[in-house]
This record gives structure tokens, C-alpha cells and sequence, in this order.
């Protein structure tokens, strides 16, 4: 039951990107056909899964063992950075085909706040290594539903006719934020 | 000297990190329900901003090209970890209110963009002219962002009651964010046409 109100409230009332703006870099800058939305969907959800995992090894098992959580920060950051590294590595050796897929979006993850902001809010929150793992997996899930919502929006968006100062990234933002109304409906469900 | 100055202003209008270039997207959407919370989030970014490029123009000839990012990205943590134990010292308060957004000014594309782009080609005294312009046109767009979604949500700015009477809720909460930003940006690039 736990996991349940975990990953609806992940998922669509507290969503990642529409209600707590995390990731909005990708959402805004990657989001023009559904296809690379499903992409960076896809690599968005590796990585975030792994970092989790890790970061939460890290902090249960080195950084609250020593009394230096104040390293926190940077030693998540750290440990993402080189995770995806090693991800895109392992990735191009052993799976090419996944490789081909998610390899362009690698890199832009390190900088994508979204997975170090998981990493930080499942140690906030107290969270067991199994609700930190399906907590990373609806978040990503998350993202993924309102980047493809948005990228779907977005292929319409440019047939319109839209007032020449509104072109691009304002009428892109105006779109989004009538998304967030929209996902509004779901406070209270849980 | 000229050149100093225009590196110190280009951030406000021109070349404002948030309404120009569109870096940093996520705390001006996540921490700028007021005024002041803008203005606290822009000004511990710019301190950030400017010790880093300190940092980073100071050390640049001993980092070899290979592991510059990752020597950036620690040089950037460690700043912001001070920035963060500071705060939650200090002023306890905003550092409740901004949360997460915190820790996450390490993301934040602006700091590493300015290092990267900025701070490892050019000499110490004007990276930090450059981070101090760029960290306070990021402060100045937080502060008019926040003082709009303030006037059209709770009609006050700065806590300072203005309009009477019922405000526009929705532009405190995660909606109005996206829009004011969208309508913030179209007016800038109507700004920088016309000049």
C-alpha cells in the first residue's frame, strides 16, 4: 500500500518536472518530437534508478558512519557524474542497440538537476533502499509521461499560427504551465 | 575598464542568463513564489558564481584539459556546500523555504556554463567581474519573476500589500510559474529587437 501512494504521488501529484521543477532544462530543450522525449525518457530512467541506489549506499554506509554528511553534496554529485560515465561505457560495449538509443542523452544527465534532486529528497525523506528504488522509478516515470505529453503538444504547437514575439520557448513555457493546471487535478487523490 | 563594465552589466538585459539565454530553468520556476525568495536564491547563486570563477580563473593553468569538468564540478560543490551551511546558520528561515534548491545550485547550467565558457580562458579580475554581472542579472531576474507572481498572486510585493481584495492564487502555485516566465521572456525578446 505504501509503495502504492509512493508512485502515484510521484507519478501524477507531486509530478517531477510540472510540480516541483526539477529537470525543466531537458523538458524545455529536448522536447520537440516525441521520439527523443521518449529517448531521454528512457535514460532518464536508468540512470536516476542507479544513482538512487548508489547514492543511498553511500550516505548509509560511508557518509553516516564517518558523522560528514555534510559532504553530501558533493560527493552525490561526484558519484553521478561518474556513474554516467560508466553507464555510457558499459552501455557502448555491451549494448550497442540501447546505446544508439539513450547514448546523446548521457551526458546531458549529469547536469540534469532532476537526478540529483531524487538523490537528495529519497535521503530527506527517510526512505528504505526498496522505496528509494520505486520512488527513483515513478519520479522517472514521471518525467517521461510529461515529456512526452509535452512533446506531443509541441509537434502541434508548431503548425499554429503564433504571434511572432511568442514563437519558441514563451509560448513552449505558457503551454506547460496550462500542463501544470491540468495536473493540478490531481491534488488529494492521496 | 569599458570592457570591464560592459561584462558587468551584459547580464541584466542583453545576455540575462534566465530571459536571454534560458539557463537555469529550475529554481526560477521552483523558488520564486515571492520576491524575496527570488532575490535570496539569485544572490546565493551569485556568490557561487563569483567564488567559483575566482577559484577556477586563480587554478585554470594547473588543471590539465582532460579532467577540467570534474575539477569544476567539486571546485563548484565545495561552494556551494559553504553557501548551504551559511545559510542554514543564518538566515534558517529562507533556508527552509528554498530546500532543495539549494544543493541543487551545483546543476545549475549558469555556474558551470560561466566556468567552462568563461573563468578557464580569461584572467582572474574579469572572471570575477563576470560572475558578479551574470550572478546578479540571475538575482535580478529572480527578483522581477518573484515580484510579479507575488503582485498577481497575494497582491504584495515584497510582503508589502498593494492591491486589495482577492489576488490570482494560480500564480503562487506550479502554473503560474511557467507563465509568467513564458510572458517575461516574449517581453524580452521584444526588448532586445527594438534596441
Amino acid at each position: 500500500m505504501e509503495y502504492i501512494i509512493i508512485i502515484i504521488s510521484a507519478i501524477f501529484v507531486n509530478n517531477i518536472v510540472l510540480a516541483q521543477f526539477l529537470g525543466i532544462c531537458p523538458f524545455v530543450g529536448v522536447s520537440n518530437k516525441i521520439s527523443t522525449a521518449v529517448g531521454m525518457g528512457g535514460a532518464v530512467l536508468f540512470v536516476m534508478t542507479l544513482a538512487t541506489i548508489v547514492t543511498w549506499m553511500i550516505q548509509t554506509y560511508v557518509l553516516m558512519p564517518l558523522g560528514i554528511q555534510f559532504l553530501q553534496t558533493i560527493a552525490f554529485i561526484l558519484v553521478i557524474a561518474a556513474l554516467v560515465q560508466m553507464v555510457e561505457i558499459i552501455l557502448k560495449k555491451v549494448s550497442p542497440a540501447l546505446y544508439g538509443a539513450l547514448g546523446v542523452f548521457l551526458p546531458l544527465i549529469t547536469t540534469n538537476c532532476a537526478v540529483l534532486g531524487v538523490a537528495i529528497l529519497t535521503i530527506q525523506k527517510d526512505f528504505s533502499l526498496m522505496e528509494g528504488v520505486v520512488f527513483a522509478i515513478s519520479n522517472a516515470l514521471g518525467f517521461a509521461l510529461a515529456m512526452v505529453i509535452f512533446a506531443g503538444i509541441r509537434e502541434h504547437l508548431e503548425l499554429m499560427e503564433v504571434p511572432p514575439g511568442m514563437r519558441g520557448v514563451p509560448i513552449a513555457l505558457v503551454t506547460a504551465g496550462i500542463l501544470a493546471l491540468a495536473f493540478m487535478g490531481f491534488t488529494g487523490i492521496v | 575598464m569599458n570592457k570591464n563594465l560592459q561584462n558587468l552589466t551584459k547580464g541584466f538585459i542583453r545576455e540575462n542568463p534566465v530571459f536571454a539565454q534560458l539557463l537555469g530553468l529550475c529554481p526560477t520556476l521552483g523558488v520564486t513564489t515571492s520576491a524575496i525568495n527570488g532575490m535570496g536564491m539569485g544572490l546565493a547563486t551569485a556568490f557561487v558564481l563569483v567564488m567559483s570563477n575566482l577559484a577556477i580563473s586563480s587554478v585554470k593553468s594547473f588543471i590539465p584539459d582532460k579532467v577540467r569538468i570534474p575539477a569544476f564540478i567539486v571546485i563548484i560543490a565545495s561552494f556551494v556546500t559553504v553557501v548551504e551551511l551559511v545559510m542554514q546558520g543564518f538566515v534558517p528561515a529562507l533556508f527552509e523555504q528554498l530546500g532543495l534548491f539549494i544543493p541543487l545550485i551545483v546543476v545549475n547550467c549558469i555556474v558551470l556554463g560561466r566556468a567552462e565558457a568563461f573563468a578557464s580562458k580569461n584572467t582572474v579580475f574579469s572572471s570575477v567581474i563576470d560572475g558578479l554581472g551574470m550572478g546578479l542579472g540571475f538575482t535580478f531576474a529572480l527578483t522581477i519573476l518573484g515580484s510579479v507572481r507575488e503582485l498577481l498572486g497575494s497582491g504584495a510585493i515584497f510582503s508589502l500589500k498593494l492591491i486589495e481584495g482577492d489576488a490570482m492564487l494560480v500564480f503562487v502555485l506550479a502554473p503560474g510559474a511557467f507563465i509568467a516566465l513564458g510572458y517575461l521572456i516574449a517581453l524580452t525578446n521584444k526588448l532586445n529587437k527594438t534596441k
